[in-house]
């Protein structure tokens, strides 16, 4: 099992997840620059979040024409494993490999705090190796993680179980209207979606912050959970 | 060829920044404006092409950049 672990300018959460792989989960990790089109043979590429590009035009958008994302694609296409954490669910979204788009958090506001995502389908590489109703506890720190996508979209997106995370309260419950737990304002408290082969996956919060005790806050290390289905 | 990219958010989508401005100006006592939508405006100059060709490379990199068509409609405009 080896892991890519793509870096755009901007990029910041390369090293945490670097650190999940290789210095939890004892991986290969191979680190790749935005304008390399050699992916090393890895098994999983990892775009991490950040602010590529300062999210000049739109977040993600100019980071989705970097030379890697046609590696990214052809890997993806092949049945490869792709996850997009934050920024990185963003590019994909914008890429066009994930449906959708991420819009401004509803109450205007960047939000970093923790919150609880539930874990909705199993049918994905990332919760593969977890139950539905999971709850891992992590950080989130973003401005736009307001998931956006057509009525249609969405439900085809849960008829086909691809709704892999929803914010929820401390409870485990799910209630889309809440904003002290579906916090940024998403469709239907979405907080992470794969493609229907499962093998794409993106989630605007951040589990690698949250793969040890030390900083991963009220949850203790319960986002490296999903990490080890995906390793 | 220079031509004028106006890209807005389609009807219906959240736009914060549209909300942001609206109520600042509330509470400047310009109650009377809503309704608040902000765009974008790109300009740009393509060379050495025919016109229809050139409008259709600014076709596509709207469709490809400058808009994301999940949420975004743009209108093209020549400028000379």
């Amino acid at each position: 099992m080896k892991v890519a672990v793509v870096t755009f300018p901007g990029t910041n959460c390369d090293q945490d997840v670097e650190h999940t792989y290789r210095g939890l989960l004892r991986r290969e990790v191979v680190r790749v620059w935005h304008r390399d089109t050699d992916l090393q043979g890895a098994d999983l590429v990892v775009l991490p979040g950040g602010f590529s590009y300062g999210d000049y035009l739109r977040t993600g958008a100019l980071a989705k024409l970097s030379p890697v994302m046609d590696a990214v694609r052809s890997h993806a296409e092949g049945g490869g494993k792709v996850l997009g954490i934050c920024n990185g669910f963003q590019i994909l979204c914008e890429a066009g490999l994930l449906p959708g788009v991420l819009l401004e958090n509803v109450g205007r506001r960047f939000l970093s705090r923790f919150v609880h995502i539930r874990v909705e389908s199993t049918g994905s590489f990332f919760t593969r190796e977890m139950t539905a109703g999971d709850i891992v506890t992590c950080p989130i720190a973003h401005f736009q993680g307001n998931y956006f996508a057509e009525p249609e979209v969405l439900d085809d997106l849960e008829r086909r179980g691809q709704v892999v995370f929803r914010y929820c309260n401390s409870g485990g419950e799910v209630k889309p209207e809440d904003p002290s737990s579906n916090v940024n304002g998403s469709c239907r408290a979405i907080a992470g979606i794969s493609n229907r082969a499962g093998n794409i996956v993106g989630l605007m919060p951040h589990p690698e912050r949250a793969v040890e005790a030390l900083t991963g806050g009220p949850g203790g290390s319960s986002g490296l959970q999903p990490f080890r289905g995906a390793a | 060829m220079r031509y004028r990219v106006l890209v807005r958010l389609k009807p219906g989508v959240l736009d914060v920044q549209g909300k942001a401005v609206e109520s600042g100006l509330r509470d400047k006592k310009f109650s009377a404006i809503s309704d608040v939508r902000v765009g974008r405006v790109v300009e740009l100059e393509v060379q050495g092409s025919e016109k229809e060709e050139a409008r259709a490379q600014v076709d596509e990199v709207c469709r490809l950049l400058l808009a994301n068509p999940v949420i975004e409609q743009y209108e093209i405009q020549e400028l000379s």
